[in-house]
């Protein structure tokens, strides 16, 4: 039966201000079912006040192959991190 | 056994109210045990985990009106032992709930036959003159409403889908369609539940119901009710065909067999 199906990516907002996450995935035969199937997986215990649903072959993706000229540039070059700013008191999501 | 600790069973209700309540408990106990029976036998798991998620919603709901019955008539020492024990002919459940788990069609059509009756029937209790059922039904409402969206989406799905699956559709409605009646018939129970102020007369929404029935049936690769002479009745008044019988083997042997019994 999954053989025809679709597989979807589900991306999990818990609170509103947050960024939505990347949960998991589920198969469905569609998008209205690929909701539902997300809402009973991934929502069950409180997790989430929003969902997203992008299918899984919409991605477009990196080439693991390329990562060296793409991610390694930006191993030596700490001063582009924000840790030598003290965070001011009171923020708790940055 | 030893005799403090043999099984006494539960008293019938004697009050209206608790009458009307123990049927809608029944309902939520007996469909959330069908469904139940699914889990590890879904056609998918995203479809096993929402059947058994439905399955505790309802046990959920039933769990909150047993207690709450309890308050009102104390039929039995907890909730367990009067849902678990009681001799089949007490249980007051309609009959379309005890149906059995054919096929996903129709398991999904008596869902949505029974959560489209429910919602009425909840909302029927939201003007109660006890506060208590009132706020079970509002929170048990939100449920239903997820019940309704999923099971109509698959009876739209598999009726206006491939042959098989329109057959399979065709034969629940054949096979369920009889057991509707039952669910809007204006009977005692109703009544006490009305002049008691304890609910409002949901059945006087029988005719839309059908209308809405009707339409989402029809979108659905065209479906038609049955011509039915005679609906069945008997569930609300403890008349009830073998399937219960089946249920309550497998729901009440640890109760039973080990009377007390907690998690």
């Amino acid at each position: 039966m999954s053989n025809n199906w679709h597989l979807y990516e589900v991306f999990i907002r818990s609170k509103n201000g947050l960024a939505h996450k990347h949960a998991g995935s589920v198969h469905a035969a569609d998008e209205e079912t690929a909701i539902l199937s997300a809402r009973d997986l991934y929502t069950r215990r409180g997790e989430a006040s929003s969902l997203w649903i992008i299918k899984s072959s919409d991605i477009i993706a990196s080439d693991p192959g390329e990562s060296g000229e793409l991610y390694d540039p930006s191993d030596d070059k700490i001063y582009r991190h924000s840790t030598f700013y003290p965070v001011p008191d009171g923020v708790k999501n940055m | 056994m030893s005799a403090a600790k043999k099984y006494i069973g539960a008293a019938k209700p004697t009050k209206p109210e608790t009458v009307y309540m123990l049927r809608l408990a029944d309902n939520a106990l007996i469909l959330g045990h069908r469904l139940s029976e699914m889990c590890g036998h879904g056609p998918e798991m995203e479809l096993d985990i929402a059947m058994t998620n439905m399955s505790l919603d309802l046990i959920g709901q039933a769990k909150l009106l047993f207690e709450h019955i309890l308050t009102i008539e104390p039929l039995a020492p907890n909730a367990d032992v009067l849902a678990m024990t009681r001799p089949l002919e007490q249980y007051s459940n309609c009959l379309l709930v005890a149906q059995p788990n054919v096929d996903f069609a129709h398991i999904m059509l008596r869902q949505y036959l029974f959560s489209t009756m429910q919602k009425l029937q909840y909302e029927a209790l939201l003007g109660s003159s006890d506060k208590t059922l009132a706020a079970i039904a509002e929170k048990s409402l939100k449920e239903i409403a997820y019940h309704i969206r999923f099971a109509k989406s698959w009876v739209l799905r598999l009726g206006d889908g491939t042959e098989e699956s329109r057959d399979r559709m065709a034969d629940a409605l054949d096979c369920l369609w009889r057991f509707t009646g039952e669910m809007f018939a204006d009977d005692a129970g109703v009544k006490g539940a009305v002049e008691t102020d304890l609910s409002a007369d949901f059945t006087k929404g029988y005719k839309n119901w059908m209308l809405e029935i009707e339409g989402v049936l029809s979108d659905a690769g065209g479906l038609t009710p049955p011509e039915t002479g005679r609906m069945i009745m008997g569930g609300y008044d403890g008349l009830h065909d073998e399937h219960l019988g089946h249920i309550l083997a497998d729901l009440q042997f640890m109760q039973i067999s080990y009377p007390g019994l907690r998690w």
